[in-house]
């Protein structure tokens, strides 16, 4: 391929949304930004245009550099010494060619030094740079931390950071401890504030911190002394220029082995406050946490788009009994299957990315001016929308990638377990998908209530009414059936009442709901582009159909007494 | 301490992904078949213009091209990359140039352009394979050259020194200022176009392409005054018609034929008069040169 953006038609389709046209008014606040920048986009064309041609470059950059040093960067991949970590050197290529093409502050805006962009156009960055090598991905995508310091930091912490971030110095977010794994309400990295100098100072341990030499750490430590729980913790800013924050080692990981997983230890490191003291966890990092979500649903499907394309190459090229394995049925299905599911994981995680561009666009209006009865409205019902998909985007997808990478080297056969080819890389790297910014078992714990309280189902019918390709009604009425079904499954569930059952049963009825949506979005793209996503909407609602109606059978057939055998 | 640096390059049929019908009946090259590119060492130039201009803030990097009306995507590629502005050399007149053509045209309008401290160019244009221009142009201009180079090294306001690529190893030369480098396809590739110099010069067009079709956003011609791309004409750059195009060219094309190279075809010469004197008749013979 010789430019990923251009050559995978699938970008362009899902960049182009009808929504698209709210989401660019509301981010452009009606095109006013042109009177101050000049690259700043002058009409909703001239914008979306702006979006394709900077993604055209992020695609030559992923396909030129990115690509084809990711072998290299797993191999070699990053050093520790002296306490600083040094990055494999395909890796430094790669931020460089960022950094030149000024890719490194995509959604901040202009007046900062961004690009302004909306979540859509930068998450679809993320896609392109996952496919070309996963673990950059961790590094480039820490970006998004600047987010974090957008919304919840000072005017004069804004000026000082984020435009250091737009010219290319990285960031990390430091929040896991020994100790304090997914949950993170057992933080003890120790913040005390100094009067005489007045600002604080951080002592601990941080570990698992990925990017953790970077430039600009946002980290999350007790302010309140003699606290427990998520309620004493606050955030800070830690800038590197300081000092106080070593690394101690780097992980040697199973997979994104390119980006360097450090252990700091942090000695009277000098941080500013961001924000409010003791609301670190329960309010910046859950804001944190659901971008970076997003951040890895991209990287999911990343990953899958990657698996699929050296899978179907080698089922091509690989000739066994006479021709070619693509020939043969159970290959051709796995290859298929492995299309759905990135088709599916890719459509339902730009619809995640338009709900938390409008909500996003919207709040963010909120701070300059009273919104309008209509807009509060809309901010609702989109931010709602968009904490519920952003767990199954997360959840699904990063499961999606597991099984495709594996079935990416199923299809390579002997090969496939060998150094030779990447497919044995993507499945390392797809392996963290499910574990890292919460496991699928935590995405499903933040995507439950939404199964409880219906507003999986009210979005799932909103989703019946639209009209869809004659041809495609046969799909959609077994969509509607499956609705039905998981519907009765919910009704149950809620009658019982039995909160162990509704953790037992959690993550088949997320999944049931999940792939119901999938598939309604999935048939909205055969709608609009049959040639590209048909074979796709029949493969993955049959798909979708057989895992509902399995888990519908064993929820069915499952008493609470049952849940006896299941105690450890 | 501030260059002024122009950057010469050419848009050239994309020969490196030749298909079956990039050659018409006739023997020309079938351009319509082939996408039109930036030819490829004349990025590598490109990019150590911008390095200087890195180097030393204040510096410009203006582009020059001369071709039809669609070789304005040379200039906006620059301008995407990094060049302060660009010109377009483009009249029927220039056309059907050869490289003595080409050269004096180019002079020309670095005369035009005024005082500069560096011309840098690729080493050739993989359409043509020459690699005569840019040492023409600096004869013309009466300027000294260094070709084939690889790296500048370092770069004062009196003089530059410069690793050159030359057979069986590398040369570092020191030269003075002004001066025409010609760059090697083994310098450094050139940045990526860059995301915010893209959506600020997206429109820029030349007058000829304002006047063809729907032109949007008529206003902000007037308003940014960087969106206008400069055109000029024989007349504009005080050029000497018969010096231009195809009256101004020598070279004559007799035909144009396939050939593939064989190995077993090579012969070893001594360096008798003799020898070379029975190579030229051969040669001569069959058309290969004269």
């Amino acid at each position: 391929m010789e430019n990923y953006f251009l050559d995978i038609p699938e970008y362009k389709h899902h960049l182009h949304h009808p929504l698209m046209k709210r989401i660019v008014e509301l981010k452009e606040r009606n095109y006013t930004d042109q009177e101050h920048f000049d690259y700043a986009p002058i009409d909703f064309e001239d914008a979306m245009d702006s979006y394709e041609r900077v993604l055209e470059i992020m695609g030559q950059i992923c396909t030129d550099i990115i690509a084809p040093n990711a072998e290299d960067v797993d191999q070699n991949g990053p050093t520790c010494s002296g306490g600083r970590v040094t990055y494999a050197e395909g890796t430094k290529q790669n931020i460089d060619a960022c950094i030149q093409a000024d890719l490194m502050g995509m959604s901040m805006p202009r007046r900062y030094g961004g690009l302004n962009f909306p979540v859509v156009p930068y998450i679809m960055a993320a896609d392109l740079v996952s496919m070309s090598d996963a673990s950059f991905q961790n590094v480039w995508g820490l970006q998004d931390c600047a987010s974090t310091i957008y919304e919840f930091a000072s005017e004069d912490q804004k000026k000082r950071f984020i435009p250091r971030v737009c010219k290319g110095e990285t960031m990390s977010m430091d929040l896991t401890e020994p100790d304090a794994g997914s949950d993170l309400q057992a933080v003890m990295l120790k913040a005390t504030y100094n009067k005489k100098d007045d600002c604080w100072y951080l002592n601990g341990v941080k570990r698992f911190i990925t990017n953790g030499d970077s430039d600009i750490h946002l980290v999350l430590a007790r302010s309140e002394e003699g606290t427990h729980d998520g309620r004493g913790l606050s955030m800070f800013i830690y800038d590197k220029n300081n000092g106080g924050v070593t690394v101690r080692r780097i992980e040697n990981k199973m997979g994104i082995k390119g980006a360097p997983t450090c252990e700091l230890v942090f000695k009277n490191a000098k941080a500013e406050l961001c924000g409010d003291t003791r609301l670190g966890l329960i309010k910046y990092v859950m804001s944190l946490m659901n971008g970076a979500r997003l951040g890895i649903a991209s990287q999911s499907v990343g990953i899958c788009q990657n698996a699929y394309n050296e899978a179907l190459d080698y089922a091509k090229d690989r000739k066994q009994f006479g021709q070619a394995i693509l020939k043969f049925p159970p290959v051709a299905e796995m290859l298929s299957l492995m299309k759905a599911k990135l088709d599916a994981s890719r459509s339902l995680l730009y619809e995640t990315a338009r709900f938390v561009d409008v909500y996003k666009a919207l709040e963010d209006i909120s701070n300059e001016r009273k919104l309008t009865p209509e807009e509060r409205k809309e901010m609702k019902t989109f931010s709602r929308l968009a904490d519920s998909f952003t767990p199954l985007a997360k959840g699904i997808g990063s499961e999606f990638a597991n099984q495709c990478t594996y079935d990416a080297i199923q299809i390579h056969g002997g090969s496939g377990y060998m150094k030779d080819y990447p497919c044995e890389r993507l499945y390392r790297d797809a392996r963290i998908t499910s574990i890292y910014e919460g496991t699928t078992q935590l995405q499903v714990v933040a995507a439950i209530r939404y199964v409880t309280n219906g507003s999986f189902l009210k979005q799932i019918k909103a989703y019946e009414e639209l009209s869809v390709a004659p041809e495609l009604s046969g799909l959609q009425n077994r969509l509607i059936e499956m609705a039905e079904t998981y519907a009765k499954a919910v009704d149950f569930i809620n009658e019982v009442k039995n909160k162990e059952l509704t953790d037992f049963h959690a993550r088949r009825l997320v999944e049931m709901a999940g792939y119901i949506i999938m598939g309604h979005l999935v048939l909205q793209d055969a709608t609009k582009n049959s040639e590209l996503f048909n074979s796709s909407a029949h493969v993955f609602v049959r798909f979708a159909d057989s895992e509902v109606q399995k888990h519908a059978q064993f929820i069915d057939g499952f008493c609470e007494d049952d849940l006896a055998y299941y105690r450890k | 301490m501030k260059f002024k640096i122009v950057v010469l390059a050419k848009q050239v049929p994309d020969t490196r992904n030749v298909g079956k019908d990039a050659m018409k009946a006739d023997g020309t090259v079938n351009r319509s078949a082939l996408p039109a590119i930036f030819n490829p060492e004349d990025l590598n130039a490109l990019e150590q213009a911008l390095r200087i201009k890195d180097q030393f803030p204040g510096s410009t990097v203006t582009m020059l091209t001369m071709g039809p009306g669609r070789a304005a995507e040379i200039i906006r590629e620059g301008l995407y990359r990094g060049a302060d502005n660009g010109y377009l050399l483009t009249d029927r007149a220039f056309a059907g140039a050869d490289t003595l053509a080409t050269s004096y045209a180019l002079a020309t309008a670095i005369k035009e352009i005024g005082k500069c401290d560096l011309i840098i160019g690729g080493r050739q244009a993989i359409d043509g394979d020459t690699a005569q221009v840019g040492p023409q142009v600096a004869e013309k201009l009466n300027l000294p050259q260094v070709t084939y180079a690889e790296e500048i090294l370092s770069l004062d306001q009196k003089s530059i020194t410069i690793k050159r690529h030359i057979d069986g190893g590398v040369e570092t030369v020191k030269a003075p200022l002004p001066l025409v480098i010609t760059v090697n396809g083994s310098a450094a590739p050139c940045r990526p176009r860059n995301a915010k110099l893209v959506q600020k010069f997206k429109h820029a067009k030349t007058i000829t392409e304002k006047q063809q079709g729907n032109l949007d956003y008529t206003d902000l011609y007037n308003q940014r005054e960087f969106l206008n791309i400069p055109e000029w004409s024989v007349e504009d750059v005080k050029a000497d018609v018969e010096q231009c195009g195809l009256s101004g060219s020598p070279t004559k094309v007799k035909a144009i034929e396939n050939i593939v190279f064989q190995a077993k075809e090579s012969k070893t010469l001594s360096s008798s008069d003799k020898e070379v004197e029975e190579l030229i008749v051969e040669l001569l013979a069959n058309h290969t040169i004269g």
